[in-house]
């Protein structure tokens, strides 16, 4: 048998976090910090290795492990295809640098900090890997806890209603999902996915399954009218657990879209494609326009971010090609960008201890190399040619103009807004003349939030320019998807007729 | 002549009973060796039974007690859970001067009453265990007798239980008088069709179940008792005879009952959906973390009984996990109350929790283990307690039933995590003791790690339980 590639990613955090719980936590205790920091990069070195010796011209799953869990009923199954192996990649990623973002700004208890993060970094990979709904739903609702854990001891005021919120509403929408993964072991006879796709599910039952999916993602993606604990989780949580929640945890539920709503519920999808059209274009006005109002920095970004993820389901939906790689490159866009906005948030906070807008102004004068970062982040996300953000957003576009002009000319005023309150954004905090007398002595930034700042810079203007990888690994995937997609509504179709 | 060897241990408890209370009676400060003597003979008795394991559908004494997988399975869950249960408790008994001979013998009495009702095979036998039980936890309930509290709560159970009693009597009388019989197994044989008189006797036996098991609507004295009772009793509450009432439950729906599934179904049903949602909507007030496990206890005992509900023998079997997770569940949450001790004095309030991680990191670790996992949330064991009950609820396709079962669970994870806020997100009280003793250790390290670590291989419990088939 060959190397288990993928558990070993699950394990080697989780390993991790039992040796940072066995070590003595001290202030001074350098041992926790290098050894998060050191399993965390050689994750993401493995899944870069991962991503390596991928076989892009193949669209089954690769690297499949299959082991019996819970005897004669659910199989403990992991495997990769170009969709989710992209998100291991991010993830794997992300995690360093929060651990580093971490270890320069938590001053108390850090060492439970490390291993929620590590603990987290499990689950969430093991989230994009699982191939089966069962150990799916165990990896995607097990990330409650550690998040729960790190909004509510190192969040802000109003930390524990907005870990309260971020659960319950979670778990509402989850629980539902639990009913119909049941279902389906009863009506299919597995809840492996891969078998799933080949026999697929009866077309009886595919709205009610695919509606009780889509209270579980709708929440976590999150859709508007479910979205508003997002603002309230962000707000509060620290910069790193803000960084984790827009990064990886909102992308759980659009991979879940592509994966499991398109591709075990087609005919359900289609049916339901009006629906989420309209959630997505109210999402991306709506909330663009909330945003537009934002005092608070945080919570404007965490608004836009709603916005980007209203592009990503409406790129989904569309059902062609350019929109679902698209909606993918938007994804990882996102997490790459909002993540940067987010420490750039950070960065200023851990100096002046406030969010609100109007504290800044005329940043660009003391912090030159802080300005220049948020300005390639703003950029970013407000969609300029040649950051990630651009070819995300333009192939969305471009699949959704293919199937309605009307709901592509609602999703471009989008593009525009997202504009206007980033801009301004930037404008208000680091243009213009110091106002507040104490921002004269502020400091710009240091090593490490320089690195981490970087590192996350330079990807998204790289895969800007040249997305050629990314499309490389994803093409071939999501052209299976495409047409098994229609080849099962042809059926359905041929059947009704 | 009958094979006595399959009640050995139940001779061999009550023997060492009477010889307990002899040596008790007659040597002086003999408490603390007649409260090991009794680990020592539950432990034995483990092992008598772990010998009997392997036996199956063996009938004594005319068919009036049965031997079968399901009984050795529910009475090893007892010696287990009542060898703990006495390991995490002698200390909190010496500290509140309540350590005496009789508490160990009372509880070797009420386990030696459950062996008997879980058993049973007749109604008359059934009455005998379930009576020997209750009287011994009457005077348990009420054993702080200088307490005002303990004294109430004995007293109230005492009265409902006495009521219920005589409803579950009077149900099997009714029993008897329609069906000719008090045997299981002859019931079933002799009724044929549906008559009022016997489904009035079932309803009469399921109220007298339901109040030992506290599911709504006859809950009420849960709370009181709980809180009142000494927290040694509390936790015995909690887990003893729950499982025993339990095994009576499946015992006697799907014995003698099970051609008349339509009676009892929706009864079932209904005390089910009460029970999850009175639970779960009660608990959120609660400030005395006691109480607060009464609601949690009530909430998680309509989930059993959803397994219960389905009339199948994967409903049955999902039940009997339940309880066997629920037991460990409760276990952790106890053993961690025995250990808010500050100065000889036990805290048992929801603010006294507060900032508890600061101070006692591995305590409020086990807690949020604790916590999480009775509200379901996975991967701990908790989850998959109400995944398997969900998995043949939905297989039958009561929908409803699971959709309102998965939704209380919301509900109820809103009062877990207003505890696990207390302990996490809290500033910080005094600290407690540390001087904890090692039985308490082992309790509170066994019950968390095995519900941190069963997600990794389920496999052995539920092949054990997929022996027991009733039906």
């Amino acid at each position: 048998m060959n190397f288990p590639i993928l558990s070993s990613l699950i394990l080697l955090p989780l390993i991790g976090s039992f040796f940072i719980f066995f070590n003595k936590s001290s202030e001074k205790n350098r041992t926790i910090k290098y050894v998060s920091i050191f399993i965390t990069f050689s994750n993401f070195l493995l899944a870069l290795y991962l991503w390596y010796i991928f076989d892009k011209t193949i669209s089954d799953f690769q690297f499949i492990e299959d082991r019996e869990w819970i005897s004669g009923l659910i199989n403990y199954k992991v495997g990769i295809d170009g969709i989710s192996i992209l998100f291991v990649v991010l993830t794997a990623f992300i995690t360093p640098l929060c651990v580093i973002s971490v270890i320069s700004t938590i001053k108390y208890r850090l060492k439970d900090f490390l291993i929620a993060i590590l603990i987290m970094e499990s689950l969430m990979i093991g989230v994009f890997c699982s191939l089966d709904l069962v150990v799916f739903y165990l990896f995607f609702e097990g990330g409650l806890i550690p998040m729960f854990l790190i909004i509510g001891i190192w969040g802000g005021e109003r930390r524990v209603y907005s870990a309260f919120k971020f659960f319950l509403y979670t778990l509402l929408g989850s629980v539902l999902m639990l009913v119909a993964i049941i279902s389906i072991y009863w009506i299919a006879g597995t809840t492996d996915v891969q078998e799933l796709y080949k026999i697929g599910i009866d077309q009886k039952y595919q709205n009610l399954l695919w509606l009780a999916f889509f209270s579980s993602f709708a929440v976590k993606t999150p859709m508007w009218p479910v979205h508003t604990w997002l603002p309230d989780a962000h707000v509060e949580a620290p910069t790193a657990g803000s960084v984790l929640l827009a990064a990886i945890l909102l992308k759980m539920a659009g991979y879940g879209f592509i994966r499991f709503s398109i591709g075990l519920f087609p005919v359900a999808s289609e049916y339901f494609v009006p629906l989420v059209y309209v959630l997505s274009i109210i999402a991306i006005i709506y909330t663009s326009l909330v945003a537009l109002m934002q005092d608070d920095m945080k919570k404007l970004i965490a608004y836009s971010s709603v916005a980007h993820m209203g592009f990503v389901t409406l790129g989904i939906f569309t059902m062609t090609q350019q929109g679902i790689e698209g909606s993918i490159i938007q994804m990882i866009s996102h997490g790459l960008i909002s993540a940067a906005l987010f420490l750039c948030v950070g960065v200023i906070y851990d100096r002046r201890h406030t969010r609100q807008i109007k504290d800044y102004g005329g940043l660009v004068s003391v912090m030159p190399k802080y300005a220049i970062l948020f300005m390639i982040f703003t950029l970013g996300a407000v969609g300029l040619p040649g950051t990630t953000g651009f070819v995300g957003e333009f192939l969305i576009l471009l699949g959704a103009f293919k199937k309605s002009f009307i709901v592509a000319i609602f999703a471009s005023i989008g593009v525009i807004l997202s504009a206007a309150y980033m801009l301004w954004l930037y404008r208000r905090v680091v243009f213009g003349k110091i106002v507040n007398a104490d921002l004269k002595n502020i400091v710009d930034l240091n090593k490490s939030e320089k690195i981490i700042l970087w590192t996350l810079a330079i990807p998204s203007i790289f895969y800007g320019f040249y997305p050629e990888p990314i499309f490389n690994t994803i093409d071939v995937s999501i052209n299976s998807l495409i047409q098994t997609y229609n080849a099962n509504l042809d059926i359905y179709f041929a059947g009704k007729n | 002549m009958e094979n006595i060897n399959l009640i050995t241990s139940e001779i061999f408890i009550s023997l060492s009973l009477m010889s307990l209370l002899i040596l008790g009676v007659f040597k002086n400060n003999s408490s603390s060796i007649v409260y090991n003597l009794s680990i020592f003979t539950l432990f034995l008795s483990l092992l008598i039974n772990l010998n009997l394991f392997s036996f199956n559908n063996f009938y004594l004494f005319n068919g009036a007690y049965k031997v079968d997988h399901l009984s050795n399975f529910m009475k090893v869950l007892i010696i287990v859970s009542g060898i703990f249960v006495m390991l995490s408790s002698s200390k909190y008994l010496k500290i509140n001067k309540i350590f005496k001979i009789e508490y160990p013998i009372l509880l070797l009495s009420s386990i030696l009453g459950m062996f008997i009702m879980i058993s049973s095979n007749d109604l008359i036998v059934f009455y005998l265990g379930l009576e020997l039980q209750s009287l011994a936890l009457y005077v348990l309930a009420s054993f702080k007798r200088n307490d005002q509290l303990s004294s109430e709560s004995g007293l109230k159970y005492f009265v409902l239980s006495a009521l219920s009693s005589g409803l579950l009597l009077y149900g099997c009388s009714l029993i008897y008088g329609f069906s000719g019989s008090t045997n299981f197994d002859q019931i079933s044989n002799n009724i044929s069709e549906v008559q009022y008189g016997l489904t009035l006797g079932i309803v009469f036996i399921l109220v007298g179940l339901a109040f030992k098991i506290s599911a709504v609507p006859f809950h009420m004295w849960a709370p009181d008792v709980y809180q009142g009772s000494p927290t040694s009793v509390t936790i015995f509450f909690a887990i003893l005879p729950k499982i025993a009432a339990l095994s009576v439950f499946i015992r006697f729906l799907y014995v003698p009952f099970i051609n008349l599934i339509d009676q009892w179904q929706t009864i079932i049903i209904f005390v089910s959906i009460a029970s999850m949602v009175f639970g779960a909507v009660a608990a959120i007030g609660q400030k005395n973390l006691k109480r607060l496990m009464a609601y949690s206890s009530i909430s998680h005992m309509g989930f059993a009984l959803a397994g219960l509900a389905v009339g199948t023998n994967e409903g049955i079997q999902s039940s009997i996990i339940y309880i066997s997770i629920y037991l460990l569940m409760n276990l952790a949450f106890f053993s961690c109350l025995f250990m808010l001790k500050r100065n000889d004095i036990y805290y048992e309030d929801l603010s006294d929790l507060s900032g508890l991680s600061k101070n006692h990191p591995i305590l409020a670790l086990c807690l949020l283990i604790s916590l999480f996992s009775l509200a379901g949330i996975p991967p701990l064991a908790g989850f998959f307690a109400k995944f398997y009950i969900f998995l043949a609820v939905i297989k039958e396709e009561m929908y409803f039933l699971a959709i309102v079962g998965l939704l209380s669970t919301v509900v109820a994870a809103f009062y877990y995590l207003r505890v696990i806020k207390t302990i996490y997100f809290d500033s910080q009280t005094e600290k407690f003791d540390i001087n904890h003793d090692i039985g308490l250790k082992i309790s509170l390290l066994v019950s968390t790690v095995i519900i941190l670590i069963y997600f990794i291989y389920p496999s052995p419990l539920q092949a054990l339980i997929s022996k027991i088939v009733i039906l």
